[in-house]
């Protein structure tokens, strides 16, 4: 035992993360929905949930997180990059210009009369492509030796 | 279908993005990529038939009108540009599949290729200002990527200085659209053609059209600004390096272009008598580097300078025959710069080296190549009947119809230059002493013959079918010289 070195117990750190992990994460699906009539949006909500496991990395390690969260964030970058593209070409059916964008007000359930429009769906992708870019960014420094 | 110019757009920037699913089936991924690659050229043919037959092709992107939104305008030179390149990048794929490696092409080079063109399609084919920064990045940021992809020495330490000439140049670029922007309060080109023709002959849009001169004369490598570009353009492999040489210059230039002939032309004598001298020193300044260098690379790299000053003088002459004459030029030069990277590559290849000392008696073993060297070599010179010949004779005749003799004897003087430089490769390269036996050679070079027959075949045809590409390229020059019939397309008044 005395040889060994002493191992830093990061307890506090990892039982904060946890609790605050989901109110991130939360804040950033708030601020990706309120983009539309407020500050907020696609690139900063994507950037507070990539953060938010940059926090998660800071905390326990890269093999941790990769267990926890198993996405292969390339794809995620290009799964976004065809959602925020192909938003676009679904004009093309209704004989509009590329990237017109429509919106209407639906009933739903619990939230009541609701504006939806799709130009959520270009953000989505927006919001996914910068998660799958900073996470690629982090990823890739963080492992090469 | 109303959507119809965004498809060159659209297509390549899907493709790339598809490709990324493919990462690793390589055989997919050049399916793929040279499948859509053959349909944006049918497409491109389609564009300019279009063009040629109703005229300008706008479209409002999300169906916002023009000052407004975003606009894509094609006119005649932008549909021709894109039809040029779309070739380019068709038969640079066709040499990337033997020469590239599995390495690269596993690491996404398919789908930087793919994004690159999309960057440049979309700068050919925007109507704003801003879009075109926008578009300049994306091309960029492909081209920051295939400049260092595979990580070798040299790639590094050249795309260093790459990016960091880039870099200043695109802050400047921003810099300069908002001085624009200030004044006019506007973005559309269109628009910002109207606003400034207002305005009137004010000093400050001479300063601001000078701060455009030295942002594109950057990306386009002109006179004082061209110091970036010999050593970077040697790092890549020679699909990269080819498809480098054809059109990112080829940009810096067309927006030099678009921009003097739109919006910056109330002060024509100051600043396109400015243009018309940087593209003499342009000219001189590449011929020198042309016949010091016994790399063959390097050659070709600063006949692109060469090239770039040719096809700028023409348009500072804002005369009929000097913008005509620019229009052939610009896409003789992108057809034949092509090929002749594809044959230094080749070359390169054979002998695994790129010093012309070590080079020799190649004919015995490749009569083609060296015939196909010998034929692009002439068309670059221009000898009449070969591609580069129409688009010089007719810049030098504008050139004589605004009495600019000196610049006009430099393009005819650098002529030769540039004719001594590849001949030299000719003459060292292809004939003498046979240095390397059949069997001594490096690599193979078979399939190489079609990407480069291609485009040697293209342009034998481009210079013996001036008399059928005559009115495309006379639409493209009326549009050029007339704003109005530009500015009316766009704002529809």
């Amino acid at each position: 035992m005395a040889n060994q070195k002493i191992k830093t117990n990061d307890v506090i750190l990892q039982t904060v993360t946890q609790i605050i992990l989901f109110i991130i994460i939360i804040f950033s699906i708030y601020l990706f929905f309120a983009g539309h009539n407020a500050p907020g949006g696609g690139f900063i909500g994507g950037l507070m949930t990539a953060s938010a496991i940059v926090l998660l990395l800071i905390a326990f390690d890269i093999k941790t997180v990769k267990k926890i969260i198993p996405i292969n964030y390339i794809l995620l970058t290009s799964i976004g990059l065809m959602i925020a593209v192909l938003s676009g070409v679904g004009s093309f059916f209704y004989n509009e210009s590329f990237l017109s964008h429509t919106f209407d007000h639906f009933h739903l359930p619990l939230l009541g009369e609701t504006e939806l429009a799709t130009a959520t769906i270009f953000d989505l992708g927006v919001y996914l492509v910068v998660i799958g870019v900073t996470m690629t960014i982090i990823q890739t420094i963080g492992e090469t030796e | 279908m109303i959507n119809f110019i965004i498809l060159p757009i659209l297509l390549p920037l899907l493709t790339g993005i598809l490709l990324i699913f493919f990462r690793k089936q390589i055989k997919i991924q050049k399916v793929i990529s040279t499948l859509i690659s053959a349909i944006s050229i049918i497409l491109s043919i389609y564009l300019v038939w279009l063009v040629q037959t109703e005229g300008i092709q706008t479209l409002e992107i999300g169906g916002w009108q023009a000052p407004y939104g975003i606009v894509l305008v094609a006119d005649m030179f932008a549909s021709l540009l894109v039809l040029t390149t779309n070739i380019i990048v068709f038969t640079s794929l066709l040499f990337s599949f033997k020469t590239i490696g599995v390495e690269r092409e596993k690491f996404f080079y398919y789908s930087g290729i793919q994004f690159l063109v999309t960057g440049v399609v979309g700068a050919f084919l925007t109507g704003d200002i801003f879009n075109l920064f926008v578009f300049f990045e994306v091309m960029l940021m492909s081209s920051y990527f295939l400049i260092v992809l595979g990580g070798t020495k040299i790639q590094l330490r050249e795309s260093i200085k790459y990016i960091l000439v880039n870099v200043i140049s695109s802050a400047l670029f921003v810099i300069a659209i908002a001085y624009l922007y200030a004044l006019t309060g506007t973005l559309n080109m269109a628009d910002l053609s109207v606003k400034v023709s207002e305005l009137g002959q004010s000093g400050i849009i001479t300063v601001i059209s000078v701060l455009f001169l030295i942002v594109f004369g950057l990306k386009g490598a002109i006179f004082p600004l061209f110091f970036w570009l010999p050593g970077s353009y040697k790092a890549p492999p020679a699909a990269v390096t080819a498809l480098f040489g054809a059109l990112l210059t080829k940009v810096g230039v067309y927006s030099i272009t678009r921009v003097f002939t739109l919006i910056f032309i109330t002060d024509v004598g100051f600043t396109h008598g400015l243009i018309g001298w940087l593209a003499a020193f342009s000219m001189i300044f590449g011929v020198i580097g042309a016949i010091a260098y016994w790399d063959i690379r390097k050659i070709v790299i600063y006949n692109i300078i060469t090239a770039v000053g040719v096809i700028l003088f023409g348009v500072s002459t804002m005369t009929f025959a000097g913008v005509s004459g620019a229009v052939f030029y610009v896409i003789h030069d992108i057809i034949i710069k092509g090929a002749l990277f594809f044959i230094i590559g080749a070359l390169f290849i054979l002998t695994g080296t790129a010093n012309l000392k070590k080079m020799g008696g190649l004919i015995h073993n490749h009569p083609l190549l060296a015939w196909l060297f010998f034929i692009s070599t002439l068309s670059l010179a221009g000898i009449p009947p070969l591609s580069g010949f129409i688009g010089k004779i007719n810049i030098i005749q504008g050139g004589f119809e605004t009495e600019d003799y000196v610049i006009s004897f430099v393009v005819l003087f650098s002529s030769l230059l540039v004719l001594y430089s590849a001949l030299k490769i000719f003459i060292n390269g292809f004939w003498g002493e046979q240095k390397l036996a059949k069997d001594e050679e490096k690599g193979s070079i078979n399939v190489l013959y079609v990407p480069i027959t291609i485009l040697v075949v293209i342009s034998i045809a481009y210079g013996f079918g001036v008399e059928l590409i005559y009115p495309f390229v006379s639409q493209a020059t009326e549009t050029l010289l007339d704003p109005t019939i530009y500015i009316e397309a766009v704002l529809k008044e």
